[in-house]
């Protein structure tokens, strides 16, 4: 060993890392890891792989903080999103983080595909490297989908009522796969937990093993290296990973951060106001990166939708994963590949045409425009507001009532002297025997309200309801108490 | 040689030397330098194994200083709003001749939830007109002490402290008396203002 013809001792830092190799074997690992060889060199057209797994690590990390604040239920899941915006500290960002950062793995999985795709990379027994990428992109769209529903707005709400109404198109089980996300036929606190499982636990997990599975078939099948390489076995010198490939890994990770954190920090997430399902007017849109399968399937009605709806993207996707097993020649250079590479560009050039005529679709239309325009000024009238803690629904006390005008003060006394308060509870807050008054009967008219406490409907009968025998003056105080009650 | 960027230089040169039999790109001095002992690949790849280290590590400290702010967000807001609670009307505690426990409603944000949560105080005899309301936590280790009506005492069921009628401190750990808390009399009606006091200390100091 060369330490024995040394003169010098060796450094600290030496001597640790010694020490630390002798009882890990690091310096084997670090070796795999980092002297793996690149034929024909480093380039910036590889950095997209290893950026990916960055951005994965940001995207847990961020995750796991959102995590400490959110509450996966119907009631409390847009109240905890609101708190993190509105409240936590560095809150706004850290979800914006989160947020852009989805796009931008979208973003960078598509130029990992089209360099892969454009290089021939795929070639030469690659074949089951290729499918656990395509089996990736899967995941990442599916990630996508799972986490747009968490925060629980109108956007989320109707987007994700959208997309999981499209499962119902598959034929024969499209119904069962669309009960089972959502947990039942409509949307409601099981959706949002089942996406939050999803989410959080187990497409994560998939995308952990995966990610393992590819990085290992990539280092087994070695770098591809540029178009002009023999895949199976390349003849140019190589150079290795570290440290010119890292360097550029590393720095098109910084701009990576750098411009989700500008765009965070800038121009901030935002939060719409908490998804309403009796809202009739909503025009729901989904991400920009689902735009064009929201789009094409606009086209697809009538007896012929199954072709649009799963014939045509089943081909497609067969068409992706199968690649390596249709275009199997070794010649890897695009321009001598055209068929390959010219579907390829079409299909690509569709997605983007479709997205597009999307957009375009939206701005033709003022109804659209209009109502969208307005969906996002109540948006940003959401944000201006401050943060509405949640009620004390769990409380044993009735919740304060300042009963500041005396005509309500005297309905309080016709209230609880009627004995309204035995079914409805103490300041109206409601209990087993009969619903809740509080906040329910401000919208009402005194007019309606008269006539409900004089003639209760049948349902209200049933319910064990009768009808306030007052004279009208108290029925009109009555009246006024019940409406004050929040 | 000196310690300028090299490019193409093996991570591990140990294992390059006798695994791989690959010649890095732009590099002609590879043979020459495989040969060179483990302290100079050290120096070699120190350049740029910092500048690496250095950008990784500005980055990630970047990035930490939100993520810590943002888990450490309950320790720095207040997030109980303390606001008067009513213990009772002023005519009833005219007549006091011993402490008395009443439980009084005080509501608070726990984080995004707004909440009424049940306490409970003691009323004090008063003495002059003035109304006293006392916490029950001991200024000890935050036990609820008992008033034992038998012995006329306050005394803490956890460590043993005593304290007088009036609260004062008589034997036992705690290090100071029982807290008082801030009252206030509107029409007729006395309100309270219901805190936390540090404990184990011999001052009373309100915790934020």
């Amino acid at each position: 060993m060369p330490e024995a013809t040394d003169p010098k001792p060796p450094r600290l830092g030496q001597r640790i890392y010694r020490w630390l190799d002798l009882r890990t074997g690091i310096g084997a690992l670090l070796h795999e890891a980092l002297d793996e060889p690149i034929p024909g060199g480093a380039r910036w057209a590889y950095v997209f792989g290893s950026v990916l797994l960055f951005l994965f690590i940001s995207q847990t990390i961020t995750g796991i903080f959102l995590a400490l604040y959110y509450v996966p239920s119907a009631t409390s899941a847009h109240t905890t999103v609101a708190y993190i915006v509105k409240e936590v500290t560095g809150g706004s960002f850290l979800r914006s983080l989160h947020a852009y950062g989805s796009s931008a793995v979208v973003i960078v999985v598509l130029l990992h595909l089209i360099q892969t795709y454009l290089y021939g990379a795929y070639k030469g027994r690659r074949e089951l490297l290729w499918i656990s990428g395509c089996v990736l992109l899967a995941l990442m769209l599916a990630m996508a989908f799972t986490g747009y529903l968490l925060p629980w707005d109108q956007k989320a709400y109707f987007a994700t009522t959208v997309g999981t109404n499209m499962a119902s198109d598959v034929p024969l089980i499209g119904t069962w796969i669309k009960r089972f996300m959502r947990g039942g036929d409509e949307m409601g606190t099981l959706t949002v937990s089942r996406f939050f499982v999803a989410h959080v636990f187990v497409i994560p997990a998939m995308l952990i093993a995966l990610i393992a599975t590819h990085v290992y078939l990539f280092r087994k099948a070695g770098a591809a290296g540029p178009p002009s390489e023999d895949p199976v076995n390349p003849r140019l010198p190589t150079e290795r990973f570290y440290p010119r490939q890292v360097v550029m890994d590393t720095i098109i990770a910084l701009v990576m951060i750098l411009i989700l954190g500008s765009l965070a920090h800038f121009a901030p997430t935002e939060l719409g106001p908490k998804a309403n399902p009796a809202e009739t007017q909503y025009v729901p849109r989904p991400e920009w990166y689902y735009l064009p399968i929201f789009q094409w399937l606009k086209y697809w009605r009538g007896p012929y939708a199954i072709f649009g709806i799963i014939v045509i993207p089943a081909i497609t996707a067969a068409l992706l994963v199968l690649v390596p097993f249709i275009d199997r020649r070794l010649e890897r250079r695009a321009w001598r590949r055209p068929i390959a590479v010219g579907v390829f560009v079409l299909i690509l050039s569709g997605f983007v045409f479709m997205g597009l005529m999307s957009v375009h679709d939206d701005q033709r239309d003022p109804s659209i425009a209009k109502q969208v325009s307005r969906q996002h000024e109540a948006t940003q009238q959401f944000m201006r507001e401050p943060f509405e803690p949640e009620g004390t629904a769990s409380s044993f006390s009735a919740p304060v009532v300042a009963v500041l005008d005396p005509l309500a003060a005297a309905g309080k006394k016709v209230y609880e002297g009627e004995s309204c308060d035995a079914c409805h509870g103490e300041g109206g807050i409601g209990s087993a025997a009969a619903p809740k008054l509080a906040g329910a009967t401000a919208q009402k008219s005194t007019d309606e309200l008269s006539n409900l406490l004089k003639k209760p409907t049948p349902k209200m009968i049933d319910g064990g309801m009768q009808a306030v025998n007052v004279s009208d003056e108290d029925l009109k105080a009555l009246i006024a108490y019940i409406k004050s009650l929040k | 040689m000196s310690g300028a960027v090299r490019l193409g230089a093996c991570f591990n040169e140990r294992f390059c030397k006798t695994r791989l039999t690959y010649v890095p790109m732009n590099d002609a001095s590879f043979a020459e330098r495989a040969g060179r002992n483990a302290q100079q690949v050290v120096s070699r790849r120190s350049f740029l194994g910092v500048l690496i280290g250095f950008a990784a590590a500005v980055m990630s400290a970047a990035l930490s200083v939100p993520l810590i702010r943002f888990a450490l967000h309950p320790l720095v807001a207040t997030t109980t709003k303390i606001v008067w609670s009513d213990v009772g009307k002023l005519d009833e505690f005219g007549s006091l001749t011993a402490p008395v426990k009443k439980l009084i409603e005080v509501e608070q944000r726990d984080a995004w939830r707004r909440i009424v949560s049940e306490k409970a105080v003691y009323v004090m005899p008063p003495e002059n007109g003035a109304v006293r309301v006392l916490s029950p936590i001991c200024p000890h280790l935050g036990c609820s002490i008992p008033w034992n009506e038998e012995k006329q005492e306050f005394i803490c069921p956890c460590h043993g402290a005593v304290f007088a009628k009036d609260g004062v401190r008589v034997s036992g750990p705690s290090p100071r008396s029982m807290d008082d808390l801030e009252t206030k009399i509107e029409n007729g009606i006395v309100k309270v203002r219901y805190e936390y006091f540090r404990q184990l200390i011999p001052q009373k100091e309100r915790l934020s």
